[in-house]
């Protein structure tokens, strides 16, 4: 119920649209209403052999009639898509900004096929109730009451025959109408299956390849597809018998009519015009009361809908702007952890976590995975928020920043680099939209990414994404490093960033990521030597704790967990001058 | 280096768009001939249902067009009646009144029930059929096609079928009751029939007038959704890049005015249809007063009966449904034509690289690979591959090595047989790759590749993908050669943890030693590693190295690699340059002769030797 009174609220917020189309249908009921009232009287006035003028008074009351309940049906046809597509427009417009807004966490747990179908097709589906069924369902009132008076005045016995279905059908419809739910329920979920499996398949077509599973795949997918076609058809059965039921109880409320209604006329209490009357009232209402399955079965699914749809928008954004946050125009870029603590859900993550880097300082982040270096840098942009302790930039707690501000101060180079479907230029200004070229060309070639840029024909106005070209791995990291660097960020974080570039990019690379990190504090997550070596501070981090902090010969002479890194990962990769400049000639170094 | 976009630093993509599926179409042809004759293709295997469900179809228009006429039986046992009050002739129109309802009844629920079963039967072969297509289209038209393409080409063109094979059997019912309510006026009298029916080509002037202004804004409505759910896809996948870059406020405006152009789009068609509204009713009305009028006059001077006055306005209300309805599923008519035109350019994608007729399986092989003077090009003209020559012996490990380009993920992939070469051959144990069946090849070889790929399911299914009947103790046995079972076991569930949407629950590195079991329990004679280090971070790759050791021994292994270090270990080093092997053998010997590996060697190290430097 709290989710039905949501949805009229959300279609009340256009009164003036609402009352108008509500006035428009009564209108137009009503108008209907008279047609056949004057339909028997023809008859009546035919039977009695009566006058030409007169019928053809009747026809003119026809046509003026339904030229009437024409216009007013048009004005509440298009009165209440109006109010559908607006409430669509808004619950659109809301949906987008809330998804955009929600924080990391909740993005975490959620897949973004589920996100889609809860914009596209749940909005549709109250779209569809607000403008169908709100409506249709005062019409269907009006339709069946008015006829109804009508039918009681005219002969009471009568009416009762005639209408004894109407709560029949109500009946039937409300039942039909739950099952339905959960009927419908079940076919959108399968399709969901449906999406994901094909989407998996197409999105891991190599593997499959590789692996010659494509029977095992067919497999797979012919389970889900049976099940949506059976789905369906229970539904489809569902449906078809309440249909065919409310068309039998019509069939057999006219049958009922003629039958009692012949009997009248025998015994003189009804006239032929009268029992004419009869048949078009029901006849009126025929279509109404047969659509309330419809609208029955557009209201459960706006429910759900409704539920889903609420679900997003109602959630809640844990990283939000504090009451009182500040907007900060620019910060140095001191940074301290203070006693750090961030858990997943249930899952500890980092414990304790102390460090500072006064501002211009390289801080080089260090560990196995799993052991917390990217939780750090997300904690910094407030990707999410600590769960204990407190981090602060200049001295001021991240959470007492306005989101806008801190995330303008903190410039983040993710490991997953996303691009949208925009021309090159747009994507490296995706931060900041209205940069001009010359900026945009300064950031690309310190990422080193110019020069294949403007080896394209279109330079950088080429398309990428779904319409234009595909970007290799290094080349989306290049890009996502320009995008950082033109945001020019107090705080810079480099995760992962070099990992897929080649060894002669990498080095240019390397010697441009110098010249930008200067003058900001930055955190790298670097796995190579040469990057960590260069940092001014190396934290080496350990199942959420920091097991080791200082410079290279510092740890190295501690002789800790950095130096068995050290010689694990780090060191194979390094052959000595000696090798490269006597060929190899003794052949590789191994530890 | 890249002007032209070809296999090369692992990319996969960016091939130019030959080959590639069109775009969303413009509305097409009202009636496509080719494509409703391969759809009836579809119906073909269900057609005793199909059959059943025309019969049924045709019962229950006739129990319609029927019930008026009954009706009109009725009133005229009624006006004769009375003065001799015999109701027994009522009674009799009563039973046929009641029988005709029962069989519509039955008539009705057959007649839809069996339309159900038999669209979808045929949306199951077609997803299918699809689906088993896209199994056998070699992995080039996956360079050409975004998934979100292929799937809009799986869901909503086969959606948009579904609808069309509804629209149709409803549509011939709405002619054949129009047929069947116009016999019916002619055989009660033709004289006022001919009257009723002049406003029927008023009528249908009317409506193919409006359908000629409906149309293009039906399209914009198509357009706009299309662009809205394409706004909204972006912003939901790349959310945290949106956030990360303070993109929020500049989006939603981004978004608003593509919302509203879809609501502007959309209220300027509701007027458009709500506009027919008023033109059924008053013609509707208009009829029904010709009726009235000249049906009124004739009974009145005794040439007509007062019933078929009655039977005449029940047939004329009956009769603007039908019209209406084939209106307005025009425009869907036409979308539904463009769908099937486009799932049937999809089904009709040539496979590539296909099974000869003769293909035999591939007997059980020990692994020796050579590759005969193989050329290969994507386009024309413009050679990937160039005359290379390998001769590898079972169980010897190679590492490809080459600039970004030089051809090393192309020869990668026609190891696999993801592509065939256009000149010279590729052998296993003297088996040309081609005359045996893919299946076969692929069961013997395994691949792992740069970016890890994992489905939904627990990682115990990830590990065991095409392998279900692989034990528990097997699925361990793999994981711990590959250093992965630490880290799974230390998860929730163990083994049984599911994988969310692309393993985003993971890291790259656990992605990928899950990818590298996978490949381990295949127990493949050929294994190719293309990249598949290069997102690992160094310490699972130091792991990896160890791992490897164990999965390399007895296996033939190709290994490409960007890090120099991941590949010294190999028996024999090939480099690569412009599609053509520049040199080839051991780690020693090729720094001794001092040609381009010796330079790409020292060009690597370059950066780190000057790190060393800086650091003491």
């Amino acid at each position: 119920m709290g989710i039905l009174l949501r949805i009229l609220g959300l279609a009340w917020r256009r009164p003036r649209h609402m009352v108008a189309a509500y006035g428009a249908l009564i209108a137009s009921s009503g108008f209907a209403l008279v047609v056949p009232r004057l339909l028997g009287d023809t008859v009546d006035e035919v039977l009695r052999g009566g006058d030409f003028s007169e019928v053809v008074q009747l026809a003119v009351f026809i046509l003026l009639v339904s030229a009437g309940r024409g216009v007013f049906a048009y004005g509440q046809t298009y009165l209440s898509e109006w109010t559908g597509q607006l409430v669509a427009y808004d619950l659109r417009n809301s949906l987008f900004n809330k998804l955009q807004r929600l924080s990391f966490s909740y993005h975490d747990g959620q897949q973004t096929g589920d996100q889609m179908s809860r914009a596209t097709a749940d909005v549709e589906a109250l779209r569809n109730f607000v403008q169908g069924g709100l409506l249709r369902a005062l019409n269907i009132v009006i339709l069946v009451f008015g006829a109804a008076g009508v039918l009681f005045f005219l002969n009471w016995r009568l009416a009762l025959v005639g209408l004894l279905f109407v709560p029949i059908v109500a009946y039937r419809s409300a039942v039909v109408s739950l099952s339905l739910r959960e009927v419908w329920t079940h076919v959108l979920r399968v399709t969901g299956k449906m999406t994901t499996a094909l989407q998996e398949n197409l999105a891991g077509a190599r593997v499959v390849r590789a692996f010659g599973a494509q029977e095992h795949e067919k497999r797979k997918f012919d389970v889900v597809i049976t099940e949506l076609a059976d789905s369906h058809l229970r539904a489809n059965r569902k449906q078809v018998w309440n249909s065919s039921f409310i068309q039998l109880m019509f069939g057999a409320a006219t049958a009922g009519i003629i039958w009692f209604g012949g009997n009248e006329i025998v015994n003189g209490r009804l006239t032929p015009g009268e029992l004419t009357q009869f048949i078009f009232y029901l006849g009126l209402i025929q279509g109404p009361v047969r659509m309330s399955g419809m609208i029955l079965n557009n209201f459960s699914r706006a429910v759900s809908a409704g539920q889903r749809i609420f679900e997003v928008l109602d959630a809640p954004s844990p990283v939000a702007d504090r009451d009182g946050a500040t907007r900060v125009e620019r910060v140095l870029g001191h940074v301290r952890f203070e006693d750090v603590s961030f858990a997943y859900g249930a899952e500890p993550v980092l414990d304790h976590v102390s460090l500072e880097a006064p501002p211009g300082q390289v801080v080089a982040l260090l560990g196995m995975p799993g052991s917390g270096k990217t939780t750090i840098v997300h904690l910094l942009p407030r990707f999410y928020d600590v769960s204990g302790g407190r981090i602060t930039i200049d001295g001021m707690d991240v959470r007492d920043f306005t989101l806008e501000s801190l995330r303008r101060n903190v410039g983040i180079a993710m490991q997953d680099v996303f691009l949208f479907s925009a021309t090159i230029a747009d994507n490296i200004a995706y931060g900041r939209p209205g940069t001009t070229r010359e900026e945009i060309e300064r950031a690309a070639k310190i990422a080193q990414l110019h020069d294949f840029i403007v080896s394209e024909p279109e330079g950088y106005e080429t398309w990428i994404g779904e319409r234009g070209i595909t970007l290799s791995g290094g080349q989306r990291q290049r890009l996502a490093i320009a995008r950082t660097v033109l945001l020019d960020p107090p705080v810079l974080v480099l995760d992962d960033s070099t990992s897929s570039v080649d060894a002669s990019t990498e080095h240019l690379l390397r010697q441009a990521l110098e010249e930008v990190m200067r003058g900001r504090t930055t955190f790298v997550i670097a796995h190579r030597l040469s990057t960590v070596r260069n940092a001014d501070a190396i934290i080496v981090l350990d199942e959420g704790r920091i097991a080791e902090q200082g410079s290279h010969d510092d740890l190295i002479a501690r002789d800790g967990l950095y130096r068995k890194l050290y010689e694990l990962q780090l060191l194979p990769a390094e052959p000595t001058i000696d090798q490269l400049a006597g060929g190899g000639g003794q052949g590789s170094v191994r530890l | 280096m890249m002007g032209y976009h070809g296999w090369g630093g692992g990319g996969w993509r960016g091939m130019g768009r030959r080959g590639a599926l069109d775009d969303e179409g413009e509305l097409g042809a009202f009636y496509n001939h080719r494509v409703v004759t391969r759809l009836i293709a579809y119906v073909m295997p269900h057609k005793g249902i199909a059959l059943l469900s025309v019969v049924t179809m045709l019962v229950t228009t006739f129990t319609i067009v029927a019930q008026p006429w009954i009706i009109k039986i009725g009133i005229d046992q009624l006006v004769e009646a009375p003065s001799r009050g015999d109701v027994g002739a009522l009674a009799a129109v009563m039973a046929l009144f009641l029988a005709n309802i029962g069989v519509r009844f039955v008539a009705n629920y057959l007649y839809q029930t069996t339309l159900a079963r038999v669209s979808q039967g045929v949306l199951y072969s077609l997803r299918s059929r699809i689906f088993a297509h896209l199994q056998r289209l070699s992995t080039s038209f996956f360079d050409k096609n975004e998934v979100g393409r292929i799937m809009s080409r799986g869901q909503n063109d086969v959606n948009q079928l579904q609808e069309f094979l509804n629209l149709v059997i409803s549509s011939l019912a709405d002619m054949l009751s129009l047929f069947g309510i116009i016999l019916a006026m002619f055989l009660l009298d033709v004289q006022l029939a001919v009257i009723t029916l002049t406003v029927v080509p008023v009528l249908i002037g009317i409506m193919l007038l409006w359908q000629r202004i409906a149309w293009g804004t039906f399209m914009r409505v198509r357009q706009a959704i299309a662009m809205v759910n394409a706004n909204l896809q972006e912003n939901i996948s790349g959310v945290r890049v949106v956030q990360a870059l303070n993109r929020e406020d500049a989006n939603m405006r981004r978004f608003d005015q593509v919302n509203t152009g879809h609501l502007d789009a959309n209220l300027h068609a509701s007027r458009l249809s709500a506009a027919l509204m008023p033109t059924v009713e008053i013609l509707t009305a208009v009829a029904i007063g010709l009726v009235v009028v000249f049906g009124g006059s004739m009974a009145i001077n005794g040439t007509m009966e007062v019933s078929v006055i009655v039977a005449f306005a029940l047939y004329v209300q009956r009769f603007f449904d039908p019209i209406r309805n084939l209106t307005m599923q025009y425009t869907q008519f036409q979308r539904a034509m463009t769908s099937g035109v486009r799932i049937f350019a999809l089904l009709d994608t040539p496979v590539e690289v296909e099974d000869e007729p003769d293909a035999v399986d591939l007997p059980p092989v020990r692994g020796d690979v050579a590759l005969e003077d193989v050329h290969f090009h994507y386009v024309p003209d413009v050679e990937v591959v160039r005359g290379v020559s390998l001769d590898v012996r079972a169980g010897e490990t190679v590492a490809l090595v080459g600039e970004t380009g030089a051809g090393k993920t192309t020869l990668a992939a026609l190891l696999n047989r993801f592509y065939d070469v256009t000149g010279g051959r590729i052998t296993v144990d003297g088996h040309d790759v081609r005359h045996v069946t893919q299946d076969s090849l692929a069961r013997q070889t395994a691949m792992v590749l740069q970016e890890p790929f994992l489905f939904s399911g627990s990682i115990r299914d990830n590990i065991a993908y095409n392998h279900a009947e692989a034990p528990l103790e097997a699925i361990e046995e793999a994981a711990r050669a590959v250093g992965a079972h630490t880290f799974i076991e230390r998860l929730p569930e163990g083994y049984d943890t599911p994988v969310s949407e692309r393993g985003q629950n993971l890291s790259v590195g656990q992605r990928q030693l899950i990818s590298f079991a996978r490949a381990l329990l295949a127990d493949p004679r050929i294994l190719v590693l293309d990249e598949a280090t290069a997102n690992i971070d160094s310490y699972s790759e130091s792991l990896i190295q160890q791992a490897l050791t164990e999965v390399f021994k007895g296996r033939t292994s190709f290994v490409i690699a960007h890090r120099l270090s991941t590949v010294r270990n190999a028996d024999r080093i090939v480099m690569l340059g412009h599609g053509q092997v520049l040199e080839q053998g051991t780690h020693d010997s090729l720094m001794a002769a001092g040609g381009a590996y010796a330079s790409l060697y020292s060009a690597y190290f370059a950066a780190g030797a000057g790190a060393q430097e800086a650091g003491g």
